[in-house]
């Protein structure tokens, strides 16, 4: 019996992840491209297939559409699995799948049927990529009603969430952040499998409110420590799940600082960050001493060069200035 | 499970499929049916001929024009009739109306109003299938048109690839939609296309049931053996529009009564001698009936209830 906790990187907490569905729900089987034998393209399978062979993890032709499309077909015969897109952006050749299929099953069938399934996959830039392997894709899956959607930003919440995605009876996406796989934390190994749903205060305080999930939850925290050395006492949302969003969490944070920052890497149009302020506006608008302000990506495709990212990717320091504007 | 070609029976089902579907025309006139649905008249031997040779546990999935393949599979009548009439009695309480229906009950996972998107869909069941060691196969039936879709191609290599035990039934009507599939693709047959993905492919006489349950048995025998899929191209042809409101501005003067000449019912009964003529009448007025019983049935069950309309998003 392993250490109950652990000092893991995200992806090593993906796999461990795993490798406890494997071997604890005897229905979950892994599929995608180059999960078997290669280990996965990030290593989130690495090892699997050694242990526990073809009949619970297999490789799959290049076919999004008709992988997503078995994910279904299984999870409704009985199976649950888990099917890897090894990018989010490749997920947009497989919508109809995700939006017309998988999301309208248990709903259409009145319950009859249902897609236990989970999706795993990994999203937002990073060094180089380009306009094909860049994209937060969490606002097209949250604007679908079905389908619930992770977004992961510790190795511990890595871990914990995708436990909880593999035992939901929904289709659930968990959108990891290729950028934060090799950041470090202590993952408890074996904490009672948690209900999906739920965020989380990542730091607590008393003028602003940021909300940040995926690779910007951390940016947040980096921008609250040097926005307190200035006297600005910044309190950190992580939403960790989109859908079923924890508003009331975010609610009474508002609340309490009367000012709030949203803060996602996707860009801003339509973002999930528009969302979260349509709703504080609605619920929490007598609280609020300050306009909103979103921090995102300008509504431009993601560039390759890294000059170029560095101006439209959002960072720690956007998050301060956008705090700075806020509590003015 | 019916006994193969045994033509008495399957006229009996094609004749629930015919009648069903008739009836229904009558009830979207009179206003019982919103929306529009798309009709399987003259292709019910396809539907008869698969279901006749497969066990209860197997699993269909159609297109949007599936009526005859859930009536095949033993779907009730009632529960059929309700979906279509939008009705809380309906086998999804309304939800799935003419062409998105499923009934878990019957191992049906349902059709698709996606054109091509079930075949992914089948493969997943004939995954489960594989896994779970019973022997079931996974029938999807598409038509022509859809076999020019991308998801139908990825899930049929896909199926090949892993040894699937998959069925994928193309009903080539003709016509995909209002246009002629032979102006939509260059080869004559479209079974020959399984030769790219490594699996038998066929074309039989889809208006004959005998011929559909025999390739049909070649077919799933293969799947249950573990040899994977096989592709059948069963020819036929729509005795009406692609769907129920469609007035065929497109099709050549004729055509319809010529296919009205070879369609399976009428083929059965003009071969038929006069013991089984009278056997054939006997069997219509007995599907009369029962199709009453059952759009009485259905017509008895309440409206959807408006507080339910937001149930069921999440398991
Ligand atoms: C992906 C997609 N594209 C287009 C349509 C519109 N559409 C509905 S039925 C149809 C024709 C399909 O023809 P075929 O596959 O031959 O089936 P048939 O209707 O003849 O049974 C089309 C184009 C659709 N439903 N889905």
């Amino acid at each position: 019996m392993p250490d109950a906790t652990q000092t893991l990187s995200y992806i090593q907490a993906v796999q461990h992840g795993l490798r406890w569905s494997l071997e604890a729900l005897d229905d979950t089987v892994i599929f995608g491209e180059d999960v078997a034998v290669p280990g996965g393209p990030f290593g989130a399978t690495k090892n699997l297939h050694r242990d526990f062979g073809d009949s619970r993890i297999f490789d799959t032709p290049i076919s999004e559409t008709a992988f997503l499309g078995m994910a279904l077909g299984a999870a409704m015969t009985g199976l649950r699995p888990i099917a890897e897109i090894m990018y989010a952006d490749f997920m947009f050749v497989a919508m109809d799948q995700l939006v017309n299929q998988i999301a309208n099953t248990h709903y259409v069938s009145r319950g009859t049927y249902g897609a236990p399934l989970v999706i795993r996959t990994q999203q937002g830039y990073s060094s180089g990529s380009c306009a094909q392997h860049s994209h937060s894709i969490e606002a097209y899956i949250a604007h679908t009603p079905g389908l619930r959607l992770a977004v992961p930003s510790t190795a511990d919440d890595a871990y914990q969430m995708l436990r909880a995605a593999i035992v939901s009876d929904d289709p659930v996406v968990v959108a990891e952040a290729r950028m934060l796989y090799p950041t470090k934390g202590d993952v408890r190994l074996d904490a009672p499998v948690e209900p999906i749903g739920g965020g989380r205060i990542t730091r607590e305080g008393a003028d602003v409110t940021i909300v940040a999930w995926s690779r910007m939850a951390a940016a947040a925290l980096e921008a609250a420590e040097e926005l307190a050395a200035d006297g600005i006492d910044v309190e950190v949302v992580d939403p960790r799940w989109l859908a079923p969003l924890d508003f009331d969490l975010i609610a009474a944070s508002v609340r309490k600082t009367g000012r709030l920052v949203i803060a996602h890497e996707a860009n801003l149009t339509g973002g999930f960050g528009a969302e979260i302020a349509a709703r504080a506006a609605e619920e929490c608008f007598s609280d609020l001493r300050a306009p909103i302000a979103r921090v995102g990506a300008p509504d431009v495709p993601t560039p390759a060069a890294p000059a170029l990212q560095a101006v439209v990717i959002p960072s720690a320091a956007d998050v301060v200035s956008a705090v700075r504007r806020v509590v003015r | 499970m019916s006994a193969v070609g045994d033509i008495v029976h399957m006229y009996r089902e094609m004749r629930r499929i015919r009648a069903f579907e008739d009836r229904l025309m009558d009830l979207k006139a009179g206003g019982e049916v919103p929306g529009s649905m798309h009709l399987t008249n003259g292709q019910e031997a396809i539907a008869v001929g698969v279901a006749s040779v497969l066990r209860p546990d197997d699993y269909v999935t159609a297109t949007y024009r599936g009526h005859g393949w859930a009536i095949s599979r033993g779907s009730d009548l009632t529960g059929l009739f309700a979906e279509v009439m939008a009705r809380s009695g309906g086998v999804n309480g309304g939800r799935a109306g003419s062409p998105y229906f499923s009934d878990a009950s019957i191992n049906f996972l349902g059709e698709n109003s996606i054109v091509g998107a079930g075949v992914p869909i089948a493969a997943g069941a004939a995954l489960s299938a594989q896994r779970h060691g019973q022997g079931q196969v996974s029938v999807v039936a598409i038509g022509d048109g859809a076999t020019n879709q991308g998801a139908v191609h990825e899930a049929l290599n896909l199926a090949a690839a892993l040894t699937l035990p998959m069925v994928l039934v193309v009903e080539n009507n003709i016509y995909s939609e209002m246009v002629r599939i032979k102006d939509m693709t260059k080869i004559d047959q479209l079974a020959i296309r399984a030769e790219g993905y490594g699996i038998p492919g066929v074309t039989i006489d889809g208006n004959d049931p005998a011929v559909v349950a025999a390739a049909a048995a070649d077919a799933v025998e293969r799947a249950r053996r573990g040899e994977g899929p096989t592709l059948i191209e069963a020819m036929t042809q729509r005795l009406v529009g692609h769907h129920s409101g469609d007035a065929q501005h497109y099709r050549p003067r004729g055509e319809v009564a010529e296919a009205a000449l070879d369609e399976p019912l009428h083929r059965i009964r003009s071969a038929a001698d006069a013991t089984l003529l009278a056997e054939l009448d006997a069997i219509d007025a007995e599907v009369t009936a029962e199709i009453e019983h059952a759009v009485a049935a259905a017509r008895a069950t309440e409206l959807p209830d408006p507080n339910t309309a937001k149930d069921h998003v999440y398991a």
